[in-house]
Formats: structure tokens, sequence, C-alpha cells
């Protein structure tokens, strides 16, 4: 049975089954009382940035587009799902129908900022667009920054200067007080919830890419004038692909959302940084490799808090990491001193089995990074 | 009427007239060539008729259709696909992927059935798979079907690249020096393909080459580009032997 | 007066986003790489003077060049290592993700050395202030030399590149790198030349930008880096003049935006200004227009 399943479904249901057999295990250990309080607080943040991999890679790894203002995407997911949240909170909703509710809202804003953005950032290629999806993100978290939010009852007050200025009643409630944020929504997102989101996330992505969908977008990543000539609509697929991406960010930003007291569009939490710290997760997974990202993120992130080594020397070990990675992975000359010697020819050899791939080069071990790595 | 049929053709680049007033009636079923020397605006042709290039002037009729203008994506729905002079395959994605690609027009399913997986992204798959291994062993890819494309040999990556065209069902098919960069066996062998395609497909092919033994071998008739302009067209027997190109041409 | 103030406040900055621009545009109109730690040197180039000055007490004529030395000799390490080995790498991310690997090493391995603290970079220009309409209009030292030095520069640059043959293989390598090898030239030693310059320059720039906003952290040279991208792209990138009006033209908008519409929004309306340019006219003001080949 198991080996009548193709390799790539073999490879997305042991996918799968990782993340659930993750959750199984974290929640024995914590209904056991087996986990520290810094791992049980981490656990949702964990699952968001699984997410936020999973996103990103779509970009990046799939549709061959490097953007460094996913963080911008969370962060329309996360104000648009805790502004909804603290308007509804007061009403007769089930707590648990408004967090669903929150989450789609989250998903479909985010959804549209992609789209919107991706209509004239996917005009453009490489180093541009790369610019380009930064400035957005950027963008975004500015705005965050200087829009104040409130409620009265004669309804919705906006602006962008100062909370006097919302001119509301004596019952007004300020919601979204610029730099200062959305305080005191109900922390509702659990460790099932983040779990759940990133395997329907894992799901939707890595059935998209063995799709005739993704078939399209994959091929403009190859070469797009090719995709031209066999008829594909270049635009659309680019478009649907980021929208797809966008709207996944916007699940991972709901998330975040609820899971933290006083939500604030910060550098440290939504600017440029956490973008490049996201392609971190991504390139170190392998640029296309879903499991890879989830699990470079989870481990990026837990490995130094557990290890405890000095919090300051976390970011430069990622540099580090980062920059020989990248030049193992794609150095002409690295390349070629892994034909040479990689691991995978060696055994072919004293087995005597034949390297696939007629040329003598792995399948797997040239191209784009795809599945082995990690 | 003829299956292409192209008047006045013209595109400038910044003041140079690449291609000036280019004429070309290929009938249905015909495998025609396009023949001259480096640079004479052959490939510009391509790119014209495949609206990769916008003419500054003329148009483009596909059976009886005016296809002028009109974007890449386009073209091809309405029955042009064509290869490249440069290999341009989906280097990441596997053989069959490759030409599944290529399917994507005529084999369709929604974007949802695909993330869901409902019964029409199975039913569709199938009969996805099983065209386009049909194409493969056509071009006897069959057995390399997973593999990476960027991992084929050249001459395969070659006959990997029509087997995508065909994929599209075109009326008509430009192949861009398809036997650039062969030794005589695989160009001899590609000339049995060619043949095969025309007849088993019913096929009309216009190919720009360079190898006269391949365009003397196969096409029964021939336009020569000098200098952007038609230097002289007709049968092959008789264009060969037309002392101007064999001037112009064969650099006598 | 306000908006006469905000304009002299714009160009002092613009100057120094100008001078940044200038080493930007080279090494993108050079190697075709976005140099994302080009902003990251520039903070390597102040720490470099600020140790100098303010800790060793050495003179200004000593620091700054010595500080040039440093950086040109990290830019170039940075190339050597870093870049060069994925210059034929398949995929064009390969480099620009790296370069944001090298952004981050160097704003860490200064944060590990400088620590996180602000520390307040005392001015390098001893020059009086111009006052105007009584003293309404300030005009400082700082700000005269800022666009005193960025003229300097961009016509030295100028100069080098057209009248040099040094200049010359630049250009050629620009065009079109394998010809230019073809022709003799070197065209890893001409693109290391390039980095060299850009490192040099992004000393000055630190020393500059130091000295007219004095807090000095790690981070320093990352947002301003990014800007001076932008201005890089607003000209024409790979255009040096194109650097220099793109350069201004960004702090004069910065400037007159923080004033008129919003001092938060600052950095939003520069971005705004890459995004509106990029659409209408893609290759900025000077630029030129490259099309991919079939």
């Amino acid at each position: 049975m198991w080996k009548k399943l193709s390799k790539g479904t073999r490879k997305n249901t042991v996918t799968y089954l990782l993340v659930i057999v993750t959750y199984l295990v974290m929640s024995i250990l914590q209904s056991g009382g087996h986990l520290s309080n810094l791992i049980s607080g981490m656990l949702v943040l964990l699952c968001v940035y699984a997410i936020m991999a999973v996103s990103l890679n779509l970009t990046v790894g799939v549709l061959g587009e490097l953007s460094l203002g996913h963080a911008g995407f969370m962060c329309v997911g996360a104000f648009s799902s805790a502004l909804f949240t603290q308007l509804t909170v007061s009403t007769e909703m089930n707590a648990n129908v408004r967090f669903f509710f929150a989450i789609v809202i989250g998903i479909v804003t985010a959804a549209v900022f992609g789209f919107m953005i991706g209509i004239p950032v996917l005009r453009l290629k490489g180093d541009y667009l790369a610019i380009v999806t930064l400035a957005f993100g950027e963008i975004i978290k500015n705005l965050c920054n200087v829009l104040f939010l409130g409620k009265d009852s004669s309804g919705i007050h906006v602006s962008m200067k100062d909370t006097m200025s919302l001119g509301m009643g004596a019952d007004g409630v300020v919601i979204i007080n610029g730099p200062q944020g959305i305080t005191r929504t109900p922390k509702q997102a659990t460790f099932l919830i983040g779990m759940l989101i990133l395997l329907i996330s894992l799901i939707i992505v890595l059935n998209l890419i063995n799709s005739r969908t993704g078939r399209a977008i994959m091929s403009i990543r190859d070469n797009r004038i090719a995709a031209e000539s066999v008829g594909i609509n270049v635009t659309k697929y680019k478009l649907l692909a980021f929208t797809v991406s966008a709207a996944i960010a916007g699940a991972a930003g709901a998330l975040y959302a609820h899971n933290t007291s006083s939500l604030m569009a910060t550098s440290a939490k939504f600017g440029y940084n956490m973008s490049i710290m996201f392609l971190v997760f991504v390139v170190l997974g392998g640029i296309g490799n879903m499991r890879g990202g989830v699990i470079a993120a989870v481990l990026l992130t837990v490995l130094p808090e557990v290890l405890r080594f000095a919090e300051d020397k976390r970011m430069l070990i990622y540099a580090i990491v980062l920059i020989l990675a990248m030049l193992w992975n794609w150095a002409p000359a690295a390349r070629t001193f892994r034909e040479k010697y990689g691991i995978r020819r060696i055994l072919a050899a004293r087995t005597g089995r034949k390297v696939i791939g007629s040329e003598g080069i792995n399948a797997s071990e040239s191209g784009k990074q795809k599945e082995e790595e990690m | 009427m003829a299956l292409l049929d192209v008047k006045n053709l013209s595109i400038s680049f910044g003041g140079l007239r690449a291609v000036d007033s280019f004429e070309l009636t290929i009938e249905q079923g015909e495998l025609y060539g396009l023949i001259g020397p480096n640079g004479a605006g052959k490939t510009t042709v391509f790119n014209l008729l495949t609206g990769v290039y916008k003419p500054t002037e003329g148009i483009i009729l596909l059976d009886g259709k005016n296809i002028t203008g009109h974007k890449t994506a386009q073209i091809n729905h309405e029955g042009i696909a064509r290869t490249f002079q440069n290999i341009r395959l989906f280097k990441d994605m596997s053989v069959l992927d490759n030409v599944k690609a290529g399917l994507h027009q005529h084999y369709k399913y929604s974007t949802a059935s695909g993330i869901f997986r409902l019964p029409g992204y199975y039913r569709m798959e199938k009969k996805m798979n099983e065209r386009a291994m049909e194409l493969l062993s056509v071009f006897e890819l069959n057995k390399e079907a997973d593999y990476l494309a960027s991992n084929l040999p050249y001459g395969k990556q070659r006959k990997l690249e029509i087997a995508r065209a065909l994929a599209t069902e075109p009326k008509l098919l430009l192949l861009d020096e398809p036997a650039a960069g062969m030794n005589p066996n695989e160009t001899q062998e590609l000339m049995d393909t060619i043949r095969f395609v025309r007849k088993e497909f019913g096929m009309t092919i216009l190919l720009i080459e360079h190898d006269m033994k391949l365009v003397s071998g196969i096409c029964e008739k021939l336009t020569v580009l000098n200098f952007g302009r038609i230097l002289t067209q007709g049968e092959t027997s008789a264009v060969l032997k037309d002392k101007e190109v064999i001037a112009a041409y064969l650099g006598e | 007066m306000r908006f006469l103030t905000s304009f002299i406040n714009g160009i002092s900055l613009g100057s120094v986003y100008a001078i940044i621009a200038l080493g930007y545009t080279m090494v993108y109109g050079i190697a075709k790489m976005l140099n994302f730690a080009h902003g990251d040197v520039i903070m390597v180039g102040a720490y470099a003077a600020f140790v100098m000055l303010n800790q060793i007490g050495l003179p200004v004529y000593v620091a700054i060049p010595v500080s040039m030395v440093v950086c040109t000799v990290l830019g170039l390490i940075i190339e050597r290592f870093a870049y060069r080995p994925l210059r034929k790498a398949a995929s064009p991310l390969a480099v620009l993700i790296t370069a944001i690997g090298v952004s981050y090493l160097l704003q860490n391995l200064a944060l590990l050395i400088f620590g996180a603290n602000t520390r307040s970079f005392s001015s390098v220009v001893h020059l009086k202030s111009l006052r105007l309409f009584d003293g309404r209009i300030i005009i400082t030292g700082e700000m005269i030399v800022n666009a005193v030095v960025c003229i300097v520069i961009m016509t030295g640059l100028t100069l080098f590149v057209n009248k040099t043959k040094q200049g010359q293989a630049m250009r050629a390598v620009s065009e079109d790198k394998g010809a230019a090898q073809l022709m003799g030239i070197n065209a890893n030693g001409t693109i290391a030349l390039t980095f060299a310059i850009g490192a040099a320059l992004a000393a000055v720039a630190g020393v500059l930008m130091c000295s007219s906003y004095p807090a000095l952290t790690p981070y320093t040279g990352a947002m301003p880096g990014i800007k001076a991208f932008v201005a890089a792209v607003f000209g024409g990138i790979g255009s040096i003049p194109g650097a220099f009006i793109g350069g201004i033209l960004l702090g004069v908008i910065e400037v007159l935006g923080k004033s008129y519409i919003s001092s938060q929004l600052g950095d939003a309306i520069v971005f705004s200004v890459l995004i509106i340019v990029l659409l209408v006219k893609p290759t900025g003001i000077l630029g030129k227009n490259i099309q991919e080949k079939v």
C-alpha cells in the first residue's frame, strides 16, 4: 500500500504525520507537566513562525520571487483579526466562533493586501521585486503605527493623528491606539489551533504544488518566456501564488494577535528584519522544501532559547549559517565538490548501484535543493 | 485558405529594421524552412509570430483569424507553439511535468479541485499522465519521465521541448534550430522524428535551421532571409539553386 | 521659512544619501548585484572613526583615511569570500540572500564588539554655522561639508569612470562581462576595485552621517543603506549623476514629507516614492532600458 503511493505523496504524508505526532507528543508532555514554562510559552509562537515559513516558501521556493515584506502581511492579518475580535468582544457571539471568524478575517484581509500589492509588484523582477516588497512591508508597519481607531455609541471613528482627533463621545473606547497598537485581545490562540492551521497550510501548499496550478506557477519560476509560449497566463498564476502566500501569512498573523496581550507594529515584530528571519528559515530548510522550512523555523527558534547560549550571539550565528548555507548550496565550486565527493555518490559507487540521472548528477542533488536537504 | 498568412510584417528596434516587409504563406500540412545567415532576423520572425514582439507593421493571419499583436499565451491558445534556439525547459521540474505544463490549456480543472483533491483532480490528472506519457514515448523519453529536465542530455532536451510544444495541441509548430549542437547521427534521428510528428499529428511545421542537409532533406518550401528582407522563397530545390542565395548564404 | 529650513535640511540629508547611493550604484552597475550589506559597511566605517576619534583621540586627518582603509579591506573581503563564489550561481536570489546574511553578520559583530548602546559620535566638522535671515535659518558646518563632499565625490567618480583606464574597464564589464574578458580585461579585478571604491565611499558617508546625526548603533547603517538604494533606483541604477540627483531628491522629499505630512511617516513616504518610480519609470530618472533577449 505504502509502496504503491508515488514518491511525492509519500513524502507529503510523512510531513503531515510529523506535524500530528509532534502535536501529540508535545500535548502529552505538557499535560504530564514535563514541559518547562519556557517551552510551553513558546508553542503558539513556534506555530506562527512555522506557518510563516510555509507562506514565504510558497513565494520564494515555488513562485521563485524573493519577498522581503512578508512580515507586513502577517501584520495585516494580526491587526485586522484583533480589530474584529475587539469590535465583537462585547456581543453575544460565542468566543470560539468569534475566534474562527477573526482568523478568517485575518486571512481574507491579508489576501486582499497580497492581491493589491501583487498587481504592481509582480511586474518587477529579482532585486527590484525584493526591495519593493520590503518597501510595502515597511509602509504597512508605518501606517499601523499612526492608525487610531475607536468605537462609541455613534459608530467607529478613525484618525491618523491621535486619540483626541477621533472625536468620540464619552462612552468611546480606543481600540487601535497608534504606536501602542491593540491591547487586551483575548488570548485565544492555543497550540492545537496553531498546529491545525500549520497542517492545513501545509496541505494547501503541498497539494497546490502537485496540481495543474502548481505546475503553471513553477513553470513561470523556471522559465517565464517558455511558460508563456505554452499558453500559461503568467500574471494570473503569479498573482494567485502571491495571494495564497499572503493569505497564509494572514492566518499566522491572526494566531499571533490572539497570543499576545499587546499587539504593536514595532520593527522588532513586523519590520523587514522579521521578514528576513522568515527568509532564513526558508533558506536553511531548503528553498522550496516545505518540511525543511518548518523544521528550520522550529529549531532556530527553540535551540537558542533552550541551550541558553547567549541571546546576543544568536543572530550572529544565524548570519554565519545563512552565508555558509548559501555558498554550500549555490556556489558552482561547492557544487562540483559535492558531485565529486558527495555521500550519495560514494555510496552508489560502493554498492555498484547506478546513480539516477543519466549525466552522473543525482537528480536530487542538482537544480534547486528540492527535498533532500535537512 | 492557407494556415498561416503573413503580410508585410516589419519591426524596428530604435531605427533598425530588423525584419522588413516579411511575407509568408504556409498551407496546412506543409513542412516549411526559414533559412538565412546569422543575424538575418529569423528568430525575430518567430518572436513576431508568437507575440514576444509586437510588429511595427503588418498582419498575421492564422487559419484566417487575425492574431497580430496578441499576447504570447493567447497566440498559443490560438494554435502556434514553438521551441527555442537556446533551450528553455522548466529545468527544475520533472520531464513528465514539463509536458504536463504543456497540457495546461487543454486539460483543465480548477485550482480548488487541485488544493482540495476533488474528484475532478484525480480524473484529469490521470488523463494528463496518460497523454503526457504518450507524447514522451513518441520521443523515446518515457523512461526518463521522472528525471529533472536539466539532467537530460542535450539532444533529449531538444526533443523534450518539441514534446512540450506538441502537448499544447498547436495547428502550427515553430522549431528554432532544432538540430543545433547535434552530431550527424542525432540530426538524422531528429529528421525522422520531425517527419514522424508531421505524419502522426498532421502537423504543419515551420523551422529555422542552419544544417543544410536537414533543410534540403525534409523541407518542401523555403524562405531565405538576409538583413531582415526576403531574398527569395519557393520550392526547396529551386531556392537552393538560386545564385543570390548561394552568394548570400553560402558565402560564395 | 519652515519650507526653506526643511529644504536645506533635506539637501543635507540628501547629500549623505547621495554619497551612499554612489557606492551602491557603482556596485550594482558593474557587479549587477544588490549589495544589501552596503549600509552596514557605513556603520563599520563610522565605528572605526568613532574608536579612533573618541576613544584613542587620533586627529581627524588620520581617522578618516584609516577608516576608509578599514572599509576598503572589509569590502574586498566580503566580495572575495561571500559574493565572488556565487557570481555564476544558477539563481540570482543566491547572491542577494548571501548579501542579507553579510548585512546581519556585520550588525551582529558590531553588536558583540561595541554593544547595543547608542554611542554619541562627535562631529568631525569644525566650521561655524551660517546664520541667515537674522538667525531664523541656520546652515550648520556639517550641512555645508555634506553638500561639498558629495559634489566632489560625484565629480571625481565621473572623471574616474570616463577618463581613466580602470574606469573604462568598469564600463566595459558593466556592458558585457564576457566580451570585456575576451578583450583582456580582468573582470574579477575590476569588480573588486568597484567594491573597494564603494566601501571607501561608505566610510566617508558613515563619518559624515554620524557627524550630522550623532547617534551610532550597530543598526545605524541599515535603513540609510536601504534608502540609498531607493535613491539609486530613483536616479537610475548604474548612473553616477543619477545617484546624485536621486539622493538629493530623496533627502528633500523625506524631510519635507516629515515636516508637512507626518513625522512618523518619513520612511513610508520614501518607500512610496520608490514604488511610484518603479511603476512609472522602472529605469529611474537617468537609467537605461534593458530588454531580455529571447
